[in-house]
């Protein structure tokens, strides 16, 4: 690097590496607890699946091969109206935070059965009660008065919700500088070092150093785990989103497919591809998406699209988080997930709690998170 | 809906005039201009209200990317008028605020 590097620009108590939903969630929780709290992140040629993605708070069917998954997200959905209060209270913007319950919605018997099953096999799980209900077409537009006749059914759970992502973001940098914390854009953060008890960042703009640090880079966490001894294997997955014109409200519940935003934009999406680190939009997957869309809301057949993109989801091999902090270097915490919307209430609350004091709620079974259960 | 002198059409191409209908008034176009050059020279302004505020908007990019240009274009809201082109006998109105979907194609 020819560049002068300028040593201790900065140092914090706590520096988080990366600034997409989860990195601030955590910035911000171990902010309010009073400790000086310092974001890096890459900067805009990044890969942000926090700019990307769907904005659903969505509990039914997370965690059915863990129940641990289950019960955060459960928990989660719980801390989201606090989380979403104090947003809009301290910075003014109303990130459109609903929480009325929604709807998967299936086309046929088979895919209605089965999630039927994956539902009574969580509830089984889960002994204080895991709440859903099955609805046919005719229970269904009670609900949905627009719902197309070629639909089975759908899937209730009354702890789901969606959100306005953009605005989530704009509201948590806002309120993470009003509280003092600093977002620093320092392109990539290349290395890590643990030196005595603190660790210093090696940036493309410097040397930052730090007495704790959170690994919240996303698809990132993949190369910077194994700087502080943790493995996160962690993998792209793609999502593509279309985008309608604004239209009158119709649709009055978030489904896992389509929703309609406040302003009136209806959003339909839930492809998954693994295509590695490609951002792309396909013709093929798009029209698979729009279908989807226009057999449950026939009515959308007259409505324009204006928009579409392609964003990364971050995925483990068994789609669960990972948080851990290191063995090898105490003071090194890692922590990624495939559901950031939905888990941000806990990320700020008791996730930041954990790393911050190093009690944990006992709500989280932290253990069952641990990066190991992919050694095998 | 009085002409505004602060859009005036530059006597470079010869053109046909068109009668179209703009607010359920009678306005002559010049063929192969655009809906939103049409219903600006024609003074009309504003052109749409939003869906979420109700505050009025009108053409502003005049190239497809702003959407401030929604109007209800033959029977057809949301349409971007300036990336229509006028017809005879076209029928125009202000679009107010969302459109709205469902009826007939359900
Ligand atoms: C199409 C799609 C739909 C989705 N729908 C939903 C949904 O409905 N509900 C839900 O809960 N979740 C949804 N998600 C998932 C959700 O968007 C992600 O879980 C969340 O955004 C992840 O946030 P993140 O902060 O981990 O990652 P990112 O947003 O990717 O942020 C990571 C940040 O780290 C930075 N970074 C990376 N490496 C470095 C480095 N070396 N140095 C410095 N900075 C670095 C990057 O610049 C980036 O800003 C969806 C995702 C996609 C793609
Ligand atoms: S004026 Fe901008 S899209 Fe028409």
């Amino acid at each position: 690097m020819t560049e002068s590097v300028r040593l201790n620009r900065g140092s914090s108590d706590v520096a988080v590496i990366g600034g997409g939903l989860v990195g601030l969630c955590i910035a911000l929780g171990i902010q309010r607890q009073g400790q000086q709290v310092t974001v890096y992140d890459e900067g805009d040629i990044a890969l942000r699946a926090s700019r990307g993605n769907f904005g659903l708070v969505w509990v039914q069917g997370k965690g059915d091969n863990l129940p641990a998954y289950a019960r955060i997200t459960r928990l989660s959905a719980k801390l989201w109206g606090g989380l979403a209060e104090d947003l809009t209270q301290h910075t003014g913007i109303d990130i459109q935070l609903q929480q009325r319950g929604g709807l998967f919605v299936c086309l046929s018997e088979s895919e209605l059965n089965s999630r039927q099953q994956m539902l009574e096999k969580m509830a089984a799980e889960h002994p204080q009660g895991y709440p859903f209900d099955v609805l046919d077409l005719q229970q269904l537009r009670e609900l949905i008065p627009e719902i197309g006749p070629e639909v089975a059914g759908a899937t209730w759970g009354p702890e789901d919700g969606h959100v306005n992502p953009l605005y989530l973001m704009r509201a948590l940098v806002s309120r993470f500088e009003l509280l003092g914390g600093k977002l620093v854009s320092a392109g990539q953060v290349r290395n890590i070092i643990s030196q005595q008890s603190q660790f210093v960042l090696q940036s493309e703009q410097g040397d930052f150093s730090c007495n704790k640090v959170v690994l919240a880079a996303g698809l990132g966490n993949k190369y910077l785990g194994p700087m502080v001894g943790i493995d996160a294997p962690v993998f792209p997955n793609r999502g593509q989103v279309l985008i309608a014109e604004r239209v009158r409200p119709f649709l009055n519940y978030p489904t896992g497919h389509v929703r309609q935003t406040e302003e009136g934009t209806v959003q339909c999406g839930d492809s998954k591809e693994d295509v590695g680190f490609d951002t792309g939009t396909t013709t093929d997957v798009l029209a698979q998406i729009a279908h989807r869309a226009t057999t449950m809301f026939p009515l959308l057949k007259d409505v324009n699209l204006i928009r579409s993109w392609g964003a990364l989801r971050i995925m483990t091999p068994d789609g669960n988080p990972i948080y851990q902090q290191s063995e090898q270097y105490p003071g090194a915490y890692l922590v990624t997930c495939h559901s950031g919307v939905t888990l941000a209430a806990a990320h700020s609350g008791p996730i930041a709690d954990w790393i911050a004091t190093g009690s944990t709620d006992h709500a989280i079974d932290l253990e069952k998170f641990h990066g190991s259960r992919f050694k095998f | 809906m009085a002409a505004d002198l602060s859009f005036n059409r530059l006597p470079c191409n010869e053109r046909a005039e068109i009668e179209i209908t703009v607010e359920g008034q009678t306005v002559i176009a010049l063929e192969g201009e655009t809906v939103a050059a049409a219903v600006m020279y024609a003074g009309l302004r504003p052109t749409r209200t939003t869906p979420v505020s109700g505050s009025g908007r009108a053409p502003y990019c005049m190239m497809g990317v702003c959407f401030e240009c929604l109007m209800n274009i033959d029977g057809k809201p949301n349409t971007q008028a300036c990336m229509t082109e006028v017809h005879k006998g076209m029928v125009i109105s202000v679009q107010q605020g969302a459109r709205e979907v469902g009826g007939d194609s359900i």
